[in-house]
Formats: structure tokens, sequence, C-alpha cells
């Protein structure tokens, strides 16, 4: 099994207008009596594509997965497989698997029999429905365990198993809801790379829906980040943490710091943004808005230097006073507080091994940060 | 000095253990006193009892008081118990009522049972799949005919059931049937006062099957291309089994000796074996007879008892998780 990182170099079926979306969400609203868990929303998921739904819980994520699953029917809107509207389509005729949270393994039946459960609903003959078990619990390294029932096996493994049920039908599109969410850590870790060799493999559609931002980033080839069952933005993870499309985005998807201003001055070589303390930051990405506008500039915290010094050319600096200091090994936090009040939070990568930092609690420090380091948010 | 340190230390946590110890002790003859109170309770209402009723049904009828000899004493106790013989069991094999009694019990309480079941799975589903808010008030209906007297309740069932009664003039008003049914005194009246009676008892342990059932097993069948029905019968379905089984024992076990039931709504021919007992205790005032067989009719219910409590030790062992 090759391995592969989180960036396919030549997938990019979203970017080309010739290709036909194959799950398409066209103005979806679903009402649950006065709650409207999903809002005019509208969506477009390619073939192959490893798709996440993010968004904290109740944000209609999982709505979305059990409308494509069939459990739910849209108040409003129309979602359509492949060119069909899949209105009315009960779910046991939908050419989609779901693989649940809690698995749902049948636990009066062995890990066998649960694999071989949607096959023999199909009618495929015995001797074929044996061969692709078996292919299954290969894929999942749980061959040894096929006599067992579920509440003989561990989470891991359970996880396991239901992962090889719902893919044993070759499903067109595979809907994964929190698949990992019962697993520890390290496990959860492994099992991602697992699921990405899989989807690879198998050449599936994987919608997945998580809570988890850094599963998301590491698994998917774009992420929807969905607020009050709304889309607020649908990107790649390396598009949303960069260059997050509003400010619910920007801090929803990893740490960010966060400077409200008015844009100054806009042309051909930046932007300015004036602080309300007169501070001025000056940055090279754009925005669409006239001067004057009320904009916060967002920039990460690994993208700030911290030092003793006041930097050479002056630009993009503040002073402050280093309020907290946290080692973590792979790199150290400094939450620097500047002289109006507002904390920034920075990190630096320990490359070297750090033997007496030069910085400890209560030092002046300047924080800078590059005129491309950060983006320009309007929302 | 090390060394004094280390024998204060171990001499601390002997005297620690021995504490626990004797608070280890204590809980035990505890736990104990708990398991013994039932225990005793059975020893003495069940156990001793029995012993007495199996000790008359060795022994003959009597124009005395009590209608039956030997009767033990302590001076004539070895002469007793050679005067006992199994002669009453011996008769229930040489007269056909009794088997006839045996078997047209059994087939009533069967038939009764599946009636039930048929009856209560329905009921029990639907409380298990409403609403969380109303499922206590469910509960509480189906318990609520408990709060009048079973006798009553019972009685209630000839003015439904009888010719002249509210069945039938319901059904003649409506123009269903020109003819009165005739119910009561049959083994249908039997059937409908057997289910009526029992059914919380099928009721509550399927309900309880159902309702710790994960409902996301129907939608994953149902994801894997399983039809609604297919669904039921390969998920639901043997997820209750447990309560099922618990259900038709609760009907059926008390169903075979059921007295009542029989006597004010079956008729004259209805053979029950309760009804027998009754005769053979009250009317022909044979009471070893009589002991005999209660004593059968206990050994026949000992299978499916025993039956209920493998499935009940199977399914404790399936919901280990």
């Amino acid at each position: 099994m090759q391995s592969l990182g989180s960036i396919r170099r030549d997938f990019a079926p979203w970017a080309d207008p010739e290709v036909r979306p194959y799950i398409v969400f066209e103005n979806v609203t679903k009402r649950f009596g006065d709650f409207t868990a999903v809002n005019n929303l509208s969506l477009s998921i390619y073939e192959r594509e490893f798709f996440a739904l993010l968004g904290a819980s109740g944000c209609g994520k999982s709505t979305l997965l059990r409308m494509l699953a069939g459990f739910d029917d849209p108040t409003a809107g129309r979602i359509l497989l492949d060119g069909q509207d899949l209105r009315g389509i009960p779910p046991y005729r939908r050419p989609v698997n779901m693989m649940f949270q809690s698995y749902a393994l049948f636990p009066h039946m062995t890990v066998e029999q649960n694999v071989a459960f949607g096959l023999k609903q199909e009618g495929m003959a015995k001797p074929e429905i044996a061969q692709r078990v078996a292919e299954m619990l290969k894929l999942v390294k749980l061959t040894q365990f096929a006599k067992r029932k579920p509440h003989q096996l561990s989470g891991g493994q359970r996880q396991r198993v239901a992962l090889a049920r719902s893919v044993a039908k070759r499903p067109k599109v595979l809907l994964l809801d929190e698949p990992l969410g019962a697993l520890d850590k390290k496990l959860r870790e492994e099992t991602q790379f697992e699921l990405m060799d899989l989807q690879q493999n198998l050449g599936l559609t994987f919608v997945i829906v998580t809570h988890d931002q850094e599963e998301a980033m590491t698994m998917a080839d774009r992420i929807a980040i969905l607020e009050k069952g709304e889309v607020m933005q649908v990107a790649t993870p390396a598009e949303i943490y960069e260059a997050p499309g509003s400010r619910y985005v920007a801090s929803f998807v990893g740490n960010i710091n966060m400077f409200e201003g008015t844009l100054a001055r806009h042309d051909g070589n930046g932007t300015e943004i004036r602080l309300a303390d007169g501070m001025v930051i000056r940055s090279e990405s754009g925005a669409n808005v006239p001067a004057g506008t009320q904009v916060a500039f967002a920039i990460r915290p690994e993208k700030i230097a911290v030092s003793s010094r006041p930097p050479a050319d002056g630009l993009n600096a503040a002073e402050g006073e280093i309020y907290d200091i946290a080692y973590l090994g792979d790199m150290t936090v400094y939450n620097v507080r500047l002289a109006n009040g507002q904390m920034v939070k920075t990190t630096s990568l320990n490359a070297s091994r750090v033997v007496q930092d030069p910085l400890t609690w209560h030092d002046r420090a300047w924080i800078s940060f590059r005129p491309d380091a950060g983006v320009i948010l309007t929302r | 000095m090390a060394e004094t340190t280390a024998n204060t230390a171990s001499v601390g946590s002997v005297q620690s253990e021995t504490s626990g110890m004797g608070r280890s002790i204590l809980g035990a003859i505890t736990n104990r006193l708990v398991i013994i109170v039932p225990y005793l309770w059975l020893l003495f209402f069940f156990l001793v009892p029995f012993a007495i009723v199996f000790k008359i049904s060795l022994s003959q009828t009597a124009i005395s008081m009590p209608p039956y000899t030997p009767v033990f004493g302590f001076d004539n106790f070895l002469e007793s118990v050679r005067d006992l013989s199994f002669d009453n069991y011996v008769w229930l094999t040489e007269d056909a009522l009794y088997f006839r009694a045996y078997v047209s019990s059994l087939f009533i309480a069967a038939v009764s049972t599946l009636l039930t079941l048929l009856v209560g799975y329905p009921i029990a589903y639907g409380m298990a799949r409403a609403p969380t808010a109303i499922r206590p008030t469910l509960l509480m209906l189906v318990i609520l005919p408990f709060w009048t007297s079973f006798l009553i309740r019972v009685y209630a069932w000839i003015g439904i059931l009888k010719p002249e009664g509210l069945l039938n003039q319901v059904l003649l008003a409506t123009g269903i049937i020109d003819q009165p049914l005739i119910i009561l005194n049959t083994n249908i009246a039997i059937f409908i006062g057997i289910v009526y009676s029992y059914l919380p008892f099928m009721v509550l342990p399927l309900y309880s099957a159902l309702e710790k059932m994960d409902y996301s097993l129907i939608e994953a069948a149902q994801d894997l291309g399983c039809r609604p029905i297919a669904a039921f019968w390969k998920i639901t379905f043997p997820l209750s089994l447990s309560g099922v089984v618990a259900g038709c024992l609760l009907v059926f076990i008390p169903a075979v000796g059921e007295f009542v039931i029989p006597d004010l709504l079956g008729g004259s021919q209805t053979l029950m074996i309760g009804k027998t007992l009754w005769s053979e205790f009250f009317n022909n005032r044979d009471w070893p007879v009589a002991s005999a067989v209660a004593v059968i009719l206990l050994l026949i219910l000992v299978v499916p008892i025993m039956f209920f409590q493998s499935a009940q030790a199977r399914a404790q062992e399936q919901g280990r998780t």
C-alpha cells in the first residue's frame, strides 16, 4: 500500500469548470419544528474527493450527512447524486453507505456476518460474498477476528469492522460520521492515514463529518466550514488556514491574532490598516473594499517573530512585554502584551536545541512580521 | 536506622492490612446476611410448604381431620414413613382425566402466550419508539389495570362476552352479525381472559428489551440495503429475543396453572389442571391426589423455568461489553 501525503497535487476538479460535480446540495433547507438545522445551503462535491464537513456541534453537519444517506429529507431544495435527484429515494436504494459514529455494529452477528450483511441484501452469490468479506477483513487487518462478536473486540477493532462493512458494497459515496471520535489520539492519527490510503485505493468519494479540525486538515481534499446551518467557506486545508474568508473561519481553524482597524490606504504597493491606537500595519494582501472600511488584520502565531531588539527596518513592528512563555519542546509559545493592552500569541520553532532562552517573563520584546504574513478580513 | 524505618513501615502496613481485613470480614458477613434473608424466605414459604405438599401426596385419603393418613408424630415417625407410598402418582397415570387436563392446560397456555406475544409486541414496540417524554405515561397505562382487583376485572369480561353482553350488543346494533356470538364459556373466552390479564407481563420485558436497542442499528441495516420489514426480522426481533423469552415465560408459567379465568370464563367441558386441582381439594376432599397433581404440575413447569434461566444467563453474557 503506497503511502500518501495530505495534499494530492494533481487533484483539483473543483477548479476545472468542465468537470460536473458528483454530489450537489442545491439551496437545501432542513427544519426540525422551529429549529433550522440547515439554511439554504449549496455545496458541490466532486467524484473521488475526500470532502470534510467541519463545524462545532449543532452546526448542521450531521443533518447534511443524514439527508445524503436518506434518513432525513430536505424541507426545501434538492440533493443530486450523479445528476439524479435523491428526493423520495429510501436509504436502502441509495448507492451510498454510511459509517456511523456509534459504529452501529449488529451485536448478535459475528464480524464476518456484519461485513457480509450488505452483500446478502444485494443478493450476491455465497462464494462471492465469502471472497469479498475475506478481502475486506484483510484490508482492515481483522482476518483472525472473523468469528468474534462485536463485544469481544476493542474500540479500534470495532471501528475497522464498521469501516469494512460500509465499504464492502463498494458504494459510490462513503459517508463517515465522526469516524474516529471514539478512538484515542495515537490510534486516531494512525487511522487517519489508513482512511486516506483506503479512499485512494478504492477510488471512492468520501464525505466525512467531524468537529476535529486537525482530522479534517489531515485527510480532506477540501473542507466546508459550517456554522448555524450555513457554509462559511469551502476550500482546501491550506487555503482555509492561510486565506480564511472571514473572522469566524480564521478563529475557528487554528490560532490567530486579530487586529481590528480601518482600511487607510489601498494601492498597487499594498494596503495600510490603521488601528485604534494609531499603529499602522502594512500588508501585501488585497481587499476589495473602499478605504475607511472596518477590517481585521489576521495573522497566525508562527508568522510573527519575537526578539529582544527592534527589527532593523521598523516595518510592522510593535513593542510589548513577554506575558507568558510555554515551552512545548518542538516550539515555544510567547504571549506578548502590547502597549495598548492587546495580547499577541506567537510561536517559534525550536530548530536548534535551546540552551538558554534569551527571553523570559516581563522582558521587553518586539514583535514583527512581514507584509505578506497576514490576511485582511472584511467579514 | 534505615532498617528500623523499614520495620516500622511494615508494621504500619500490617496494621492497616489487619483493619482492612476486619472490615472485609464484616463486609462479607453483611453480604451473606443480605443474601440469607431471601433464601430463608424461600426456605420457609416455598421449600417447607412444598415438602409438606409432597408428603401429603404420598399419603392416603382418610375420613379424619386432617383428611389423610399417616399423620407424622414423634412417637410413630418410622411407621409413618413405612406407610407412605406412590399410589397417588400411579393413580394419576391410570385415570386419563389427569393426562388430558395437563395436556389441555399446556395447550391453552401455549396458545394464550402466543396470542399475548402477538398483541404485546406491537404495544411494546410503539412504546419504545414513542417520544421519550410520554414513555413514562405509557408505562403507567400498562400497569394501571393492576390497581383494580384481578377477580373483578375477570368478572367484568363476563359482562362483555355473554350472549346479551356489551360486545354482542354493539355487533348486533352495527349489523355486523345478526345472531349473538357464543364466546362466554368457551376456550376463546379463556384466551381473551388470559391475554387481557397477563398482557403487562408480556409488554414490560419486551419494552425494556426494545427500549435499550440503539436505533442506529436499524438505520445501518437500511443503509446496507435492507427494507424496513426485513430490518425488523433481521435486527430488531433477534435483539429483542431476551424480552420475548422473558415475556412468554412470565405468561406461560402462571397460565398453565390458571384457575380463576377458566372457572369464570371457561365452559364446564373446559379441562384445565387448575380446575382439576380445585375439585380434588374441595369437591372430592382428596388431599393426597390433589397434592400429587400439584407436584407433577410443578415438575412440568420446572423445564420452562430452567430454559428461562439459561436464556437469561446467555442474554447477560451478550450484554457484557
